[in-house]
């Protein structure tokens, strides 16, 4: 049998102590199957983040096992992380720096043989649609090359793992386009897994092989598009979905459960 | 599909510390390349250090009130206010690594196999070049006041290399804060109120036995004496505890390292 890329099981995350602490993941269980485009759905305060957090080894398991291509996040944290690639949901690169030069240091970071590192690193810019560019300051890039940059860095270790943290929030629907189109040639290139949130539905359904639509930490139902639509009617969306599984409207969730996660954060900077 | 191996290799003993060392140089050369293409905070950290010299430094030389032994006033007070300058530089380093989090990159650096230490470490190195432009200008400029600095080359390295440890410790000591802080209005408020006690509290612009017993004792905990002491003897040939310093220095940065570093996961959290 092949080796899950993720294994996550009873998954608990509370921000905050004593009677005050919200749970923003409550009892997860999920497996994303390697070589998979898998996206986790749901509002915000749904958990999506917290679970990927505590997958790419930022936040500590605190009850349940989560394991990436078999290894224990909790007891292999630094070969888990060899194994991944991270894209913030904020577009984070440095700005004083070349795109060319934000790329090589990711490589550097990941251990690119200094032989290769050169290639690898025009090969990740070219992935992206960034080498002609590449030598010009990324404080001078768009929104949407700037996460294409992102995607580079994340590419130039050869990652078994790709995690992505909302990658399309805040770009136009050209730049929005653009990342799918990446997302899905890398996928076909190199046939990485990858694991991303949104609270899209378009995007998941044109990107994901499967899809868990999270509800105040927890998984209301999994699957792939098709299936969860086909099993709710001919001309159900995965919004629709949504709603049947949580038994509540998506953006009335939404402001709901951001609610508890602000007010869970807040508790967790005060208790230090 | 992708196949990867689920059973982790055995490292070696030195693997950890060769992955410190290479990493640390990537992000130095990060913090570098950084500084290459936006010089001028290496220009503005030059002025305040220069205002005490040429102002205070003057106007103390011409009081004569503190007492300073076979060397003037002005002398005795540019080491010192070298090391004044690393310190000012590296105290509030900690709002860069804020600024790193709010803007999401120490997330996606701390996601990569890099031992937290080595992220704290590049920035206590970019302190430390920081900390080294005072020097490249003060040193010309006491020259002119009349100062006798050493023109030993190795005295001259030597004393760049305890500015680079002295202000990478105080990077390290305000990285901490800001993994116990949090936030950036929070570690202003603790720069400030460390600020001045360290400076004060040192033989920076007085001896320390000039001090009431209290105080001497705060001064000879306080790295930025070492600091002093050593600047001192290397630039004017004061008698120093060159050993002493040192040791106290790097054992100051190495411990700062450790602690900063264990503390940075709480800011991503």
């Amino acid at each position: 049998m092949t080796t899950p890329a993720v294994e996550i099981t009873g998954l608990v995350h509370r921000f905050g102590g004593g009677a005050d602490a919200a749970a923003a993941v409550d009892g997860l269980d999920l497996t994303v199957a390697a070589g998979e485009v898998f996206g986790l759905l749901g509002p915000n305060g749904a958990g999506k983040t917290t679970t990927l957090r505590v997958v790419n080894t930022l936040l500590p398991v605190q009850q349940g096992g989560v394991t990436v291509f078999g290894l224990d996040v909790s007891r292999h944290a630094t070969q888990v992380r060899r194994l991944l690639g991270y894209v913030p949901q904020q577009l984070s690169v440095e700005g004083a720096l070349t795109g060319r030069q934000n790329v090589a240091w990711f490589a550097r970071l990941y251990d690119v043989p200094r032989r290769d590192r050169a290639a690898r690193v025009d090969e990740a810019l070219a992935a992206m649609d960034l080498f002609d560019v590449a030598d010009r300051l990324a404080g001078t890039y768009s929104g949407g090359m700037i996460r294409r940059l992102e995607l580079a860095q994340a590419l130039v270790g050869d990652p078994a793992l790709l995690v992505l943290d909302e990658p399309t929030v805040g770009l136009d629907p050209i730049a929005r386009d653009g990342v799918w189109d990446r997302v899905r040639a890398m996928r076909a290139e190199r046939g990485m897994t990858v694991l991303l949130t949104t609270h899209y539905m378009d995007e998941a359904d044109e990107l994901c092989d499967t899809v868990a639509l999270m509800h105040r930490g927890r998984l209301a139902a999994a699957g792939s598009p098709a299936q969860l639509k086909a099993d709710l009617g001919p001309d159900a969306s995965l919004e629709d979905v949504f709603r049947h599984h949580a038994g509540i409207d998506l953006a009335a969730s939404g402001k709901e459960g951001l609610r508890d996660v602000r007010r869970s954060r807040a508790t967790a900077r005060k208790l230090g | 599909m992708t196949s990867v191996a689920a059973v982790p290799p055995r490292a070696s003993w030195v693997e950890p510390p060769l992955t410190l060392i290479r990493r640390t140089a990537a992000l130095s050369l990060v913090e570098l390349q950084k500084l290459r293409h936006d010089h001028t905070e290496l220009l503005t950290r030059t002025v305040q250090p220069l205002l005490w010299l040429l102002v205070f430094g003057q106007i103390f030389s011409r009081i004569r009130a503190i007492p300073t032994g076979p060397v003037s006033y002005l002398a005795y007070l540019t080491p010192g206010i070298l090391a004044q300058s690393a310190l000012f530089v590296a105290i509030f380093f900690g709002i860069q690594i804020i600024w790193d989090r709010d803007a999401g990159i120490l997330t996606k650096v701390m996601v990569t196999p890099t031992p937290r230490q080595a992220i704290v470490a590049a920035k206590a190195f970019a302190a430390g070049v920081r900390g080294l432009s005072p020097v490249v200008v003060l040193i010309p400029v006491a020259l002119l006041l009349g100062v006798s600095v050493t023109a030993n080359p190795f005295k001259i390295l030597a004393a760049a290399v305890a500015v680079m440890l002295g202000a990478g410790f105080f990077a390290c000591l305000s990285m901490a804060i800001a993994g116990l802080a949090g936030t950036r209005d929070r570690l202003m408020g603790f720069g400030q109120v460390l600020t001045m006690p360290l400076f004060f509290a040192s033989n920076a612009l007085y001896p320390i036995e000039i001090m009431p017993t209290w105080l001497q004792v705060v001064s000879h905990v306080n790295p930025l004496t070492y600091l002093v002491d050593a600047l001192r003897g290397l630039l004017i040939g004061t008698p120093a505890h060159l050993t002493l310093d040192f040791a106290v220095l790097l054992g100051a940065t190495a411990v700062g390292i450790w602690v900063s570093g264990a503390l940075l996961g709480r800011l991503v959290r």
